[in-house]
């Protein structure tokens, strides 16, 4: 009852302010040829038209509902001397700008647009250039990121910044972005309740995303390409995150999905393509993976210890060079029902259930895990005998890590 | 030289055995392009063959060549011929059926299959390239046992052990020296490490053209810098030419020598 009373009352406000509120327009030959003069000078609720052209502006300041509107991709021209646009104010939206040259420095983050204690925002098709940080959310919740494009030219870690940056901000969607060349293309940090989805984050420095203490937050469909590690989540609980896709997150230590003292989140339906590491995982309890698929990564998967109660069932791993890395001796992990192209058995009562239990850690990737040089003899016919006797009788690795049910043919 | 290549190259040819080599690669490369009808994937089990099978044959059927043609060895070291020609002539013979066997047994499925338009041409040239070092390199080898060794059976032993030592248990020692020294910096020792094996070497070359992506884990960029780029791949072929050289300069030295 009471919800109906709230979208009633709300309608009256849209509609009662909707007779006062009025368009604005600024151009270079309007009345307000600033976009400055035009939020000075518009009321609440008001809508700022902003014609083509380029405007030479920082520290905008919108502190009041407005919406303000870009025809034709005007262009705010920042010049390198600070930050652009700012939002402190509840109901604001911006649509359709060229942001380009925000401000650097090394003790304040200048960001192209920011949000500042502000609720129910709708920020979309933008596109951003020369930043340093792209979006930058702070302490604001219910808003909407949307089909915005951000191309930055970062090179180091330490002087560049994250393309949409959340900080103690939740219930946000973020939604068809596209993120390239920044340090991290997407990072939260204490940011609970969000959901990110339909992005695609490229060739950023770091991360693709990024989680830091952000709890109960949903990732899925999005596609992380080339970068320093695909998507790194580090002291959050109860992530999803569903139908992505990692690939060729490629390098020295290059990750498609980094997961670090993770609890009880859910992984299902991705696929990592082509990683060094498909997932890495380190301190990370109760998660279940279902229904991936690895294919062709150097290691599909590569504990590194304190992992318990962990769960893949019915995961493709296809043509890895390593299916699973382990470093302990210990494991109350699950493997069920999994398909592992690297498996010989045969299944005689023909269920499609492999009738030989299927060990994933191999005797040379526990020697690689200790002596990360001896990876040369990769497929030398040595490593292959040796791995053959500790398949027969396991001493080295964990003897009660195994697939039951290794499955006969891939999961489709 | 070339007219006592000719002859033991068309005895070759002729003999049993060069058609089964060349029908086991024919066999071997159709049956695993029909089971994985990945032609990238084909090339990675290619590769665990090459590496392994090649050596093997060249020893054997190089060590095999030298003690059956023996008689007709001392036939041809009665004529005013230069005893390095007639064994450079052999060896040669030896080696080039036996690549020859190997190229067009591996080519031929892989050329119907539709390699010249797929891209792993590259990664395939590269496999025929090393399998046929390792023909010339093992044959060489297998030569030289043969010389040294009047017996037989010993020379057969010795072939087979030399075969067993470059592909298993020099694998064997280096693990066992990387892991005895783990605690010091190893980029260099398992870089030359590898390079010294023309076997292991072979195998990086591959490898790092097919699976690269657990190669670049961690010592594996020093890898990547050095063979990845045109000089290490340079200073790769010169070592494997060196593998090639140095027993057939040995060759033409023992056999100058030698009391037949």
């Amino acid at each position: 009852m009471s919800k109906l009373r709230k979208i009633f009352m709300a309608c009256l406000c849209v509609y009662s302010y909707a007779i006062v509120a009025q368009s604005i327009d600024v151009c270079s030959t309007c009345e307000f040829s600033s976009i400055k003069d035009g939020i000075k000078n518009a009321k609440a609720l008001d809508t700022i038209m902003v014609q083509k052209g380029t405007y030479n502006e920082y520290g905008i300041v919108i502190d009041k509902p407005l919406t303000i509107i870009g025809k034709d991709d005007p262009i705010i021209d920042g010049g390198r001397k600070g930050e652009i646009l700012t939002i402190e104010s509840d109901d604001v939206t911006i649509d359709g700008f060229f942001i380009k040259n925000v401000g650097i420095s090394y003790t304040e983050d200048f960001a192209a647009l920011r949000v500042r204690k502000s609720k129910n925002f709708v920020i979309q098709n933008l596109v951003l250039e020369n930043l340093f940080f792209g979006i930058y959310i702070e302490k604001s919740s219910h808003g909407k990121i949307y089909h915005n494009k951000v191309v930055g030219d970062a090179v180091e870690e330490h002087n560049s910044g994250n393309g949409i940056h959340l900080w103690y901000s939740h219930h946000i969607d973020i939604e068809y972005n596209s993120l390239e060349g920044v340090r991290d293309g997407i990072y939260l940090e204490f940011s609970d309740d969000n959901v990110i989805k339909n992005n695609s984050s490229s060739k950023n420095l770091r991360y693709g995303l990024h989680f830091m203490f952000s709890n109960d937050d949903i990732y899925q469909q999005n596609v992380f390409e080339d970068n320093g590690a695909g998507v790194a989540v580090m002291f959050s609980k109860n992530i999803q995150m569903i139908n992505n896709h990692f690939r060729e997150n490629w390098g020295s230590a290059s990750y498609g999905l980094l997961l670090k003292e993770i609890t009880d989140a859910e992984i299902i339906d991705n696929i990592f393509d082509r990683n060094t590491i498909g997932i890495s995982l380190e301190g990370s309890n109760r998660i279940d993976y279902k229904n991936n698929t690895f294919m062709n990564n150097g290691w599909a998967i590569k504990v590194r210890g304190a992992c318990y109660t962990n769960r893949f069932i019915n995961n493709n791993f296809l043509y890895n060079s390593f299916d699973i890395a382990y470093n302990s001796r210990i494991n109350d992990n699950i493997f069920d029902q999994n398909y592992w192209s690297n498996y010989t058995g045969y299944d005689l009562d023909k269920d499609g259930i492999g009738d030989v239990p299927y060990r994933p850690v191999k005797l040379f990737s526990y020697i690689v895990n200790r002596t990360p040089e001896t990876i040369v003899l990769l497929r030398s016919l040595f490593i292959d005998i040796i791995d053959f006797s500790e398949k027969v009788s396991p001493v080295f690795t964990p003897d009660n890590l195994v697939d039951e049910n290794p499955l006969m043919k891939k999961r489709e | 030289m070339l007219k006592i290549l000719k002859y033991s190259f068309y005895d070759l040819m002729r003999s049993r055995w060069s058609y089964v080599y060349f029908a086991f690669y024919l066999v071997l490369g159709i049956v695993l392009l029909f089971l994985n009808s990945d032609l990238s994937k084909a090339v990675i089990s290619l590769m665990n063959v090459i590496i392994i099978l090649v050596p093997l044959i060249g020893t054997v059927f190089g060590v095999m060549y030298y003690y059956n043609s023996k008689e007709f060895t001392e036939l041809l070291l009665a004529q005013p011929l230069k005893r390095s020609t007639i064994f450079l002539g052999q060896y040669l013979g030896v080696a080039l059926s036996l690549s020859m066997s190997l190229i067009l047994g591996l080519g031929i499925p892989f050329i119907f299959y539709g390699l010249m338009k797929s891209n792993v041409i590259w990664d395939f040239s590269l496999l025929l390239i090393t399998g046929t070092f390792l023909t010339f390199i093992f044959t060489a080898l297998a030569f030289n046992i043969a010389l040294s060794n009047e017996n037989r059976i010993k020379g057969f032993g010795y072939a087979i052990l030399l075969w067993l030592f470059l592909a298993v248990i020099y694998d064997g020692l280096f693990l066992m020296s990387l892991i005895l020294f783990e605690d010091y910096p190893l980029d260099r020792l398992s870089l030359i490490g590898s390079m010294l094996n023309p076997i292991d070497l072979s195998r990086t070359l591959i490898l790092l053209k097919l699976d690269i992506s657990a190669l670049l884990g961690y010592t594996g960029a020093v890898f990547k810098r050095f063979f990845g780029t045109n000089f290490g791949l340079l200073i790769s072929f010169v070592i494997l030419l060196l593998w090639v050289v140095l027993p057939v300069l040995r060759i033409v030295f023992k056999a100058k020598r030698k009391d037949f």
